[in-house]
């Protein structure tokens, strides 16, 4: 019988998959585009790899690189399959151009990803033109189809990903007209912001978008202050980036329990879902992360599942770990009392809502606190992390534990 | 040529009167001044088949529902038009609406729709454990279904082509030339002759009127705004759930669709413009405010689409359905919400006034049968099926990954009988695009086919130039 079926060949699956080839246990990989490598094929700038592969490459380098090591490891790739949905445990209903079938493994570890929120989920009235896009769907325009996507570009988000967009918005030789942002400041890194806008910066902080007009195409969009104040702007594309959700279509019908903040499948510091059999990495525990932390992520999944594989063993009870805002999400989110590994790069990984300054991050459980770490300046759509060392002062019989801010 | 028909209007209603016709010996065109069948009022319904229990007894609307009902529903089964049969729930909140349902059993009984059900409030909650609590009781109508809203229309459009009729898209009809045997119509793509003309203009069809010296009605826009909510949202609901109506409108229903999406809507604004179907934030709050009322876990999903429609009101509550016999023309005007339900029955009455008018009807022995392409979630797609895939892989091939719509649908789409020739087109035709990623993962990819399928360049699909 198969080892591992892995769901998704972006870099947590195919990371997980080489790891897993190294430890000599058997693997198929599927994934449903026609290409493997995931979201890093169309990220056409660099910065990729650098945490996992020790070198700085462009995002279908990076891609390229991972398919390699899987197919160099022995891993057996199958594109354009689809997986439909479950069958009885670990095994899983695909589709491809050879048919309908099922594929049963001893394990199942999902790596389906994530995805920007369109248009129609942020609520944003108007017309329905052509010419609104997400990151994701411009990228492939531009980087896979070699289209151009328009003249005058409006972006909303001003995280690492909506830099990512007007650098392709750029290659595409389209002017960007503003980016939007609710916030009071733009959200990535100076370096990267400098680089993709080469210093011209037309950034409207404290602004939302509430609606987009025009008949056929694009030809304006209205904003609104934190004031109130309504303004219109013309332009004749709109990409709305970051807002990430994980794609737990698969994770859903699988009956497995979600966590609230991450919309992910909650998952303990072995990476193991609520379903025996069945692990998470990547993206999907969360909205985007950086490839290499992905494919990092997977490696550890590698790890935990070569373990299950040995001993059989999961957990029977688990805590839970809850945020309280300002903070958004924490992952892993659950810790099984009776076997809590440290988790990936020892660390539990975290995004906050707003901007923070001097701020103390706190775990606690019940009345206990068991860590406590201070952060100079908490970033939102930026990810931070808590030290898993706190795990050692865990008590197994204790109650749920909490992480919340304190004092400002 | 001289037609002996001329259809205005490729929506529901016009499409059905066209397919009606083309049972017979006659040449047929159709005209819309839109690049696609069904884009206008019918495009944006909320995509239920009604029994017409809640019409004014004794209208023409009440009396062609009735009779479209059941042709409608035998029509879908046997072109493979998606119709599910939940069965409807029309839920009292108040005491005052509690109060109202046995007058809406009654006046269905008058309307000839007699299996409706008194349901109590623990009946009500198990036939619907995610409903919202405080509902009072309800009225179960086991007769209301759902169906395609797409693939209607375009199943009559497409049995109506390949039996003969003419299809002329994107042409307005400007004016009309009224002769004593035939009329001349001027239009934006050249001169069409008709003996006979049907008005099934919808939003346009007083124009139309006018056209022929008549002022029996003025179009009001009622502009419906609607909410669509992802196919993960699809096991909270089982039923439509329906308000108990009030004198505007049937009000803020939830309802499942075909597809597998819950849909929330409508809100009903009498507008101005015939062309303003852009969505408002005042709509769109108030669609969550009332969907949190009416089943309030349905807000933790995501939504797919927000869009509104235009549905064709006039002054006149019932359908104007009138046949000028000296004129040789049929006019038929403020069909509303009814009109996809309604359809059928509306296109035998008319082709019995056109007969009476003088079209001579002679029945043509060889039809030829169509089948649609099914894009619903009840029976088997393409993908799900071995053999299909073994004969043709490409149905193995899924490029919409949300709808799961293979490539070897897009391909079919592209070349049937009425092709996709938009990007809303092939969404229409395929459900493609119109999933909870929007073209996150495939809008480049199906961008590029359609460019290839029409001879178009990506640059004019996305401007939206569609010819």
């Amino acid at each position: 019988m198969l080892d591992v079926l892995v769901v998704g060949a972006g870099p947590a699956g195919l990371a997980a998959a080489t790891a897993l080839r190294a430890r000599e246990r058997s693997v198929i990989v599927v994934d449903r585009e026609v290409e493997p490598g995931g979201v890093p094929r169309h990220c056409d700038h660099w910065g990729f790899g650098w945490l996992d592969l020790r070198r700085v490459l462009s995002g279908p380098r990076y891609a390229r690189r991972h398919v390699e090591l899987a197919r160099d490891a022995g891993v057996e790739l199958r594109t354009e399959t689809t997986v439909l949905g479950w069958r009885a445990g670990t095994a899983l209903a695909l589709t491809s151009p050879a048919g309908p079938s099922t594929l049963s493994a001893r394990a199942i570890l999902l790596a389906t990803g994530c995805r920007e929120r369109p248009r129609s989920a942020r609520l944003v009235a108007g017309d329905r033109p052509a010419g609104v896009f997400t990151t994701g769907s411009l990228q492939q325009l531009v980087h896979l189809e070699h289209q151009r996507p328009g003249t005058r570009a409006v972006v909303i988000g001003a995280e690492h990903v909506s830099f990512s967009a007007i650098q392709t918005l750029r290659d595409a030789g389209a002017r960007v007209v503003a980016i939007v942002t609710p916030h009071g400041a733009h959200q990535t890194y100076a370096p990267f912001r400098w680089w993709t806008t080469r210093g011209r910066l037309p950034l409207l902080v404290g602004h939302d978008i509430v609606g987009i007009y025009g008949d056929r195409r694009v030809s304006s969009v209205t904003l609104r202050s934190r004031t109130g104040t309504v303004s219109e702007l013309a332009c004749d594309t709109v990409v709305f980036t970051g807002d990430w959700i994980p794609d737990h279509e698969l994770a859903r019908l699988g009956g497995l329990e979600l966590d609230r903040g991450t919309r992910g499948p909650a998952v303990d510091s072995a990476l193991r879902t609520s379903r025996p059999g069945v692990f998470a990495a990547g993206n999907v525990l969360h909205g985007a992360e950086m490839a290499d932390v992905a494919a990092l992520e997977g490696r550890a999944a590698a790890a935990a599942i070569d373990r299950f594989l040995d001993d059989g063993h999961w957990p029977a009870r688990r805590l839970a770990i809850s945020v309280h805002p300002p903070l958004s999400w924490i992952v892993p989110n659950q810790l099984a009392i009776d076997d809590a590994p440290a988790p990936p790069r020892e660390r539990f990984v975290f995004r906050v809502a707003t901007f923070l300054r001097d701020v103390h991050v706190a775990v606690a459980q019940g009345g206990t606190v068991l860590s406590e770490t201070r952060f100079a300046r908490l970033v939102p759509n930026r990810w931070y992390h808590l030290s898993s060392a706190f795990l050692a002062r865990v008590d197994p019989v204790g109650g749920d534990l909490a992480v919340r801010t304190v004092g400002e | 040529m001289t037609f002996d028909v001329v259809v205005i209007g490729a929506g529901v209603v016009g499409a059905a009167i066209a397919r009606a016709l083309s049972e017979y010996r006659l040449a047929i065109a159709i005209v819309d001044a839109a690049d696609d069948v069904g884009t206008g009022t019918s495009k944006a319904s909320t995509a239920i088949l009604h029994t017409g229990f809640d019409a004014t007894p004794g209208t023409l609307e009440s009396r062609l529902l009735r009779r479209g009902y059941p042709l409608l529903r035998a029509y879908a089964r046997s072109v493979g038009i998606p119709v599910e049969d939940t069965g409807a729930l029309l839920v009292a909140w108040t005491e005052e609406q509690l109060a109202s349902l046995p007058a809406l059993a009654r006046k269905a009984a008058d309307n000839g729709v007699t299996d409706l059900q008194a349901i109590a409030v623990p009946e009500l909650y198990a036939l619907e454990p995610e409903l919202g609590p405080g509902a009072l009781g309800a009225l179960r109508i086991p007769g209301e279904s759902i169906i395609c809203p797409y693939t209607t229309p375009l199943a009559f459009a497409t049995e109506a082509v390949v039996n003969g009729a003419t299809l002329r898209l994107a042409t307005e009809v400007r004016a009309v030339e009224r002769g004593g045997s035939v009329h001349q119509l001027a239009t934006t793509r050249g001169e069409l002759a008709a003996r006979f003309v049907v008005n099934a203009a919808g939003l346009g069809a007083d124009v139309v009127d006018a056209m022929f010296g008549h002022r029996r009605f003025t179009v009001r826009p009622r502009r419906g705004e609607l909410i669509v909510y992802d196919k993960l949202a699809r096991s909270l609901v089982r039923h439509v759930l329906l308000p108990v109506p009030t004198k505007t409108t049937k009000g803020v229903l939830v309802t499942p669709t075909v597809f597998g999406n819950v849909l929330l809507g409508p809100t009903a604004e009498d507008i101005d413009d015939r062309d303003d179907r852009a969505t408002t934030e005042a709509g769109i709050r108030s669609l969550l405010d009332k969907g949190h009322h009416i089943l309030p876990r349905l807000l933790d999903e995501e939504i797919t689409a927000t869009y509104a429609g235009l549905r064709a009101a006039t002054e006149h509550s019932d359908y104007q359905i009138h046949c000028d016999a000296e004129q040789r023309y049929a006019c038929v005007g403020s069909i509303r919400s009814t009109g996809l339900s309604a359809s059928m029955g509306i296109a035998e009455h008319v082709v019995e006034l056109l007969a009476l008018a003088g079209l001579a009807l002679e029945r043509r022995a060889d039809r030829v049968a169509i089948e649609m392409p099914y894009i619903g979630q009840l029976a088997a797609r393409p993908h799900e099926d071995a053999e299909r895939i073994a004969r043709v892989p490409d149905y193995g091939r899924i490029v919409c990954h949300c709808e799961r719509v293979s490539l070897g649908e897009l391909r079919d789409a592209l070349v049937a009988p009425i092709p996709a020739r938009s990007l809303d087109g092939l969404r229409r035709r395929t459900r493609c695009l119109q999933g909870r990623c929007q073209g996150f993962y495939c809008l480049g990819r199906i961008a590029t086919l359609l460019a290839g399928g029409t001879e178009r360049t990506v640059d004019e699909i996305l401007g939206g130039e569609a010819r």
